[in-house]
């Protein structure tokens, strides 16, 4: 269902070539929960922070190899907006896509332990966000 | 080691308590090795904990009751030889000879041989149904004959004529033994040939007391009696009653000798060992027979020129001599003869000099006949230096007052022995660092402030693993936590009980603020009860308490649920739900879930099974029967869940909440309607208790049992709350689980009706609910709240709390606002609709789901069979909606 178009690469990461591609609607995002999206091959994770903001990561949980990461509970940490893995619990940062806490895992074997984190933005109530 | 590196060879005779605590400690110090330790046990056990042989009635296993970790004896440098008592000893060879004629050298001798009972020369004491109180097979056998007494005398219509037993010895021995035919079920006369119970330990104020409390708990005592004969009744030939000096005559069943202990020195006499005056092998301060290369510890040594029938000497000893044969200099620090127990619910402690016997000394004494109780101090001549005390009913003090044995005590004396919340409050002790805290384990209070201070202790829990302080008997614990706790509020560590960085309380002041507070959403409780949110270095303060976590957001949730406001999904309530609750199943490793309808009491119609397996057929679902007896259906792709209870809820079946931190089964054996031998109908009780509390959330998952006579095939005993049919009802157990540490229930109440049984289940499960903490499961919730047991069983059974009517009414809230989540859940668009696998494609299966067959079913791929290409099939696999 996702639809690609022309959009300005500003918050690109790493001003490489980018797609933005618009999601969703805005509303269609439940605040501090978070929903999966399937962009092309590509599985993101996107969460409606409190204040409305939307960010996304990548779906895959490193920990467990599941598309899952959209599941976990949304919270914060010293301030910071978090994620909790749904299976095994680590904790990470949905501003940097760290991982703050491994709770005593290891990551599956090929996979850091931190999330990519792609750019978001909101127009006109769409969210569209950019993949490489 | 000798020159050739070999270790040396220790021999240690007997297999109890203090060999236990010796072998222990010198495994735990030699590290390099140096000896290869034998031990040989009369017993055909582990080393057990005599000094809880009671317990043995209420765990009647006797594994239970195994001392220390068990790892000990799978140590390489450790054998121990069970059922393999030794025989002979060769001192000039230094060999032992055991039962079975084997020869074995020894390098140094340790004699632990402890005691046997010792049996006074009454004639009759031969008789059967006369036993003694000393091992494990002591009380089975005891077990066994008060059982038999039992069948013997109930008659064809139910009259069951009581068993009839007395005690002889009204020492601490005696009075266990007494609680123990109690327990039995038997009546108990302890026999005493002293002025008053317990003269070894206390006054005869403290004996008159604790007699009045014995009385109580219909304990019949007989002081100043002197058994003269034990005669057989005349048919049976077994003991039949006991005539005493005074000419008195009293009727029994069943008699239990425990009039003392004599050392087993019989090894130590044959080797030719001197012995004293009154037995026990002599030792000088360091342990050491006259032999250099023999050792005795423990009630067989008779050190100080007598034998100590008291366990705390005798680890003591262990260690002492643990600590001599790897080169140290350790002495026998004197016997700590204070005692403190728990007899048939009466708390009785005494230490130092309890009868008051040291010159000029003085006593204050604080009684309250009509509470039962009684507390003396014993004081220096000027009042001030604490010299001994006694506490029969109330034993509060005595933790706090026995380390300041031989201490000047700060203040008035008499404020120690007043009623807590007197007003009057006992000026605050500081101890100091030599003060023996837990005389079981030898650990001073600057031990334990040392564990704080240089070996980063951070919770008392970490102190008992560092020092062993508590490890042995608990009566100290609240001692050792009020020192760590203090230690470390002076190393400026905040002693937190706090949830999580956003809530200080713990779960269960979080239950009650906000069910007082009567709040209703996550943001009003954060907002009212969180804490300002602690920022990173350098960061810009933040004042609001941040959103929560996944620690403290699912505890809302629960917290919500339990008082009962609606949906678990309904407005803000979803943001705080763990995955399984948010999608009511539960989350498998490939991100799917597993789907599992209950089926209450494990009961289920044949037209319900053919739903449940064409339901898994057509969904292509892997299935297993769980250990909750229902069916597990597993690899439901989050997008199906709706279609799938769609099915199920058509069909008469609702959530089984196997997701949730919530009841899960009550699981139950057929009983009374098929079984031969089931006496009450237990899959009826079991249904009617899992309808009763389905959908219960909790601080963690709760498992109940019932099982329909006491063959016990539903294994009540291994639930939080387990069932089990008698005669004349239900008795009902609690605290018992499977898993990581697996426990027993213990008996909380017997021979309920079905009204009576509901209730105290009620209550117990609704008390729970309110103050557990977080993911607490029973088992570890009793243990830790006031009164342990005991205490739960007067708040639910007596309402010591005045808080049963509240419960009840709680409960009584749950069952009638019960109702389907999943139905719920189907008749709301709104909720439907977070069941879609991606936002921009609410049914596309998700692409990375890959399955193999095996068994005729399926499971996820592995990694290497994903790359190698086996996959038999991605995630779509139904053949038919």
């Amino acid at each position: 269902m996702s639809v690609t178009e022309e959009l300005p690469t500003a918050g690109a990461a790493d001003g490489g070539e980018v797609r933005w591609e618009r999601v969703c609607l805005h509303s269609d995002l439940l605040p501090e929960r978070g929903a999966a999206a399937l962009l092309g091959e590509t599985q993101v994770a996107l969460f409606r922070l409190a204040d409305g903001e939307v960010v996304a990561t990548q779906q895959l949980d490193p920990f467990s190899g599941a598309n899952v990461m959209s599941r976990g509970i949304v919270g914060t940490r010293a301030g910071v907006p978090t994620v909790a893995a749904p299976v095994y619990k680590q904790v990470y940062s949905l501003e940097t896509g760290e991982c703050l806490e491994t709770a005593g895992y290891s990551p599956r074997p090929g996979q850091e332990p931190r999330l990519v984190t792609y750019p978001v933005e909101v127009r006109d109530g769409v969210v569209h966000v950019a993949v490489p | 080691m000798d020159s050739s590196g070999a270790p040396r060879k220790l021999v240690v005779v007997g297999g109890g308590m203090v060999a236990q605590r010796f072998v222990e400690a010198l495994r735990a110090r030699d590290t390099a090795g140096t000896w290869q330790v034998d031990v040989f046990a009369e017993e055909p056990r582990k080393p057990y904990d005599r000094v809880a042989l009671t317990k043995y009635f209420e765990v009647r296993d006797p594994e239970e009751l195994t001392l220390g970790d068990p790892a000990l004896w799978d140590d390489p440098l450790v054998t121990l030889h069970r059922d393999c008592a030794v025989t002979a000893i060769d001192r000039e060879a230094r060999t032992v000879t055991d039962r079975l004629g084997r020869v074995h050298p020894y390098d140094e001798l340790v004699l632990a041989t402890g005691s046997n009972a010792a049996m006074p020369p009454i004639p009759g004491n031969d008789l059967p149904g006369v036993f003694v109180y000393r091992t494990i097979d002591d009380v089975a056998a005891l077990r066994g004959w008060v059982e038999e007494k039992r069948a013997a005398g109930t008659t064809e219509k139910g009259f069951v004529k009581p068993v009839r037993g007395a005690v002889i010895g009204g020492g601490l021995l005696g009075l266990e033994a007494a609680g123990a035919l109690k327990a039995l079920g038997a009546e108990a006369t302890v026999i005493e040939f002293g002025t008053h119970l317990m003269g070894v330990q206390i006054d005869l104020g403290g004996g008159h007391a604790l007699k009045r409390l014995i009385n109580g708990k219909g304990i019949g005592v007989r002081p100043e009696t002197a058994t003269k004969e034990m005669k057989a009744h005349r048919r049976t030939g077994h003991v039949g009653h006991l005539d005493f000096a005074d000419g008195g005559r009293l009727d029994v069943d069943v008699v239990v000798v425990a009039t003392g202990v004599r050392p087993r020195d019989e090894l130590g006499r044959a080797s030719g060992l001197a012995i004293g005056e009154r037995g026990g092998v002599v030792v000088d301060l360091d342990c050491r027979t006259e032999d250099p290369n023999v050792w005795a510890i423990g009630e067989v040594a008779c050190i100080e020129g007598r034998c100590i029938g008291l366990v705390a000497p005798g680890y003591a000893m262990a260690e002492v001599v643990a600590d001599r044969l790897l080169g140290g200099e350790a002495t026998f620090p004197g016997a700590d003869t204070a005692t403190k127990l728990k007899l048939s619910g009466v708390d009785v402690a005494s230490f130092g000099d309890a009868h008051g016997r040291t010159e000029d000394s003085m006593e204050v004494v604080w009684a309250d006949p009509a509470a039962g109780v009684y507390k003396k101090l014993v004081l220096s001549d000027d009042a001030r230096t604490l010299l001994g005390g006694v506490f029969v009913g109330d034993a509060a003090p005595y933790a706090s007052l026995r380390p300041m044995l031989g201490s000047e005590l700060p203040g008035d004396p008499g404020a120690f022995l007043l009623p807590e919340g007197s007003g009057n409050g006992a000026p605050a002790l500081e101890l100091p660092d030599d003060a023996n805290v837990c005389s079981c384990n030898n650990v001073t209070a600057g031990q334990i402030r040392g564990a704080v201070t240089e070996h980063a202790c951070t919770d008392v829990a970490a102190v008992k693993a560092c020092t062993r302080a508590g490890t042995t008997c608990g009566s100290c614990l609240p001692l050792v936590k009020k020192i760590t706790n203090t230690e470390l509020e002076r190393a400026g560590v905040t002693v937190s009980n706090a949830l999580c960085e956003h809530f200080e309380l713990t779960r269960a002041q979080l239950f009650d603020a906000v069910r007082v507070a009567d709040l209703h959403t996550f943001t009003e409780i954060i907002g009212r009860f969180g804490r300002a949110a602690v920022v990173a270095d350098g960061a810009e303060p933040v004042a609001s308490p941040g959103r929560g976590c996944d620690i403290c957001k699912p505890v809302v949730a629960s917290i919500l649920a339990s008082l009962g406001n609606g949906h678990i999904l309904s407005g803000e309530q979803a943001t705080l739900q763990d995955t399984n609750d948010h999608v009511l199943a539960n989350l498998q490793k490939d991100g799917t879930y597993s789907v599992v309808p209950r089926m209450p009491g494990g009961e289920v119609t044949p037209d319900g099974l053919i739903v449940v397996g064409q339901v898994a057929k057509d969904f292509g679902l892997y299935t297993k029967v769980t250990g909750g007896q229902r069916i597990d259906m597993f690899g439901a792709r989050i997008e199906q869940l709706p279609d799938i209870w769609r099915r199920l809820v058509d069909a008469g079946f609702e959530s089984g909440h196997a997701y949730g931190k919530a009841l899960r089964t009550v699981k139950s054996c057929v009983g009374s309607t098929w079984c031969r031998y089931g006496v009450q109908d237990s899959v009826g009780m079991a249904v009617e208790l899992e309808l009763r509390y389905r959908g219960l959330r909790s601080p963690h998952k709760i498992k109940l049992g019932v099982s329909g006579c006491a063959r016990e095939c539903a294994e009540a005993r291994g639930k939080d709350v387990g069932v089990i049919a008698t005669e004349k009802g239900w008795n009902v157990y609690v605290g018992g689980n499977g898993g990581f540490t697996p426990r027993h229930a213990r008996l909380f109440a017997e021979d309920l009706t079905d009204e009576e049984l509901l209730r105290t289940i009620d209550r117990f499960l609704m008390y729970y609910v309110r103050t557990a903490d977080r993911l607490q499961r029973t088992a570890a919730w009793i243990e830790d709240i006031e009164g342990g047991l005991e205490g739960v069983r007067q708040v639910v059974m007596e309402d010591s709390l005045g808080i049963a009517a509240d419960l009840d009414a709680a409960m009584a809230r749950h069952v009638e606002n019960y109702e389907d989540e999943w139905r719920a859940v189907l008749e709301d668009p709104e909720k439907l609709r977070r069941f879609s696998s991606f936002v921009n494609a609410p049914k596309t299966a998700d692409p990375s789901l890959a399955y193999v067959p095996e068994r005729g079913q399926v499971r996820p791929a592995t990694e290497a069979e994903r790359a190698s290409g086996v996959v038999i099939a991605g995630p779509k696999l139904e053949v038919r909606r």
